[in-house]
């Protein structure tokens, strides 16, 4: 199986290093561009959740990428993003039926909302060590 | 694509101007829109029109930026529009719901038309 590992520390715009890479992959196995963009899309807001929100105090984000299926007929892309954080229980994540005045949506809190709509898959596993998301986009 | 975004504005019609982008769309980036917008809506500009042809990546904290011109436009009895978007971000502003206050138009003509008094 293909893959990449990243450890990416929590800096401005180190997102864009995970987003590239996983562009980098979907290239190579074919996935559409289109596809490539949502993944690109999902690994960014990933990647600041974990920056934004995890308090972790080594203050880095693991990235593995891998290509799913052989290596002659490449299924898809499977990018697990892990944190040593404090987690969070699902009970406090916004109210997705929260609206500001005048009916606008909540400025803030839409990012895993952003990657469970752009991915084929999305499983994300949150304990008091941590947060990983694993998530996937098939051909 | 440039990382730090890069903004172009247009501010020849009389109540509509458009602003250009090119780049990603993060907090910084945001924030140098709503400078912007802001400065546009000073001038007397009642109608603003966000070209995002030269952005592929807009995150979740960019378009908090963008809901809060959004509000400030809708304060004036004014609109935000956007246009020339790719498919993946014309998908993520419907997933967050900014698609039900701001017009998403396929071209810049067609939004120019629309936006025009």
């Amino acid at each position: 199986m293909q893959q990449v590992k990243l450890t990416l520390p929590m800096i401005p715009d180190m997102e864009l290093t995970a987003s590239k890479t996983a562009c980098a992959l979907g290239e190579q196995i074919g996935l559409s561009p289109d596809k490539i963009d949502e993944v690109q899309m999902a690994v960014v807001e990933a990647c600041i959740n974990a920056f934004e929100h995890s308090s972790a105090p080594d203050r880095e984000v693991k990235i593995l990428l891998q290509v799913l299926g052989s290596a002659g007929e490449p299924a898809g892309l499977q990018i697990t993003i892990s944190d040593h954080g404090v987690g969070f229980s699902s009970d406090k994540l916004p109210n997705d039926e929260t609206e500001q005045p005048r009916g606008l949506p909540r400025k803030r809190g839409h990012g895993l909302k952003i990657i469970t709509g752009l991915m084929d898959d999305v499983d994300i596993r949150s304990s008091q060590l941590g947060t990983t998301v694993v998530m996937r986009k098939m051909r | 694509m440039t990382e730090t975004l890069q903004l172009t504005i247009d501010d020849q019609r009389d109540e509509l101007a458009v602003i250009y982008t090119d780049g990603y769309i993060n907090n910084q980036g945001g924030e140098e829109i709503a400078r912007v917008a802001y400065e546009l809506i000073g001038k007397g500009r009642k109608n603003l029109l966000l070209n995002l042809a030269g952005t592929k990546i807009v995150n979740s904290i960019g378009i908090s930026i963008l809901i809060e011109i959004i509000e400030k436009m809708l304060e004036i009895d004014g609109k935000l529009a956007f246009c020339s978007l790719t498919p993946t971000i014309e998908k993520t502003f419907h997933i967050m719901g900014l698609a039900q206050y701001a017009g998403i138009y396929a071209d810049e003509e067609t939004a120019i038309r629309e936006l025009s008094p």
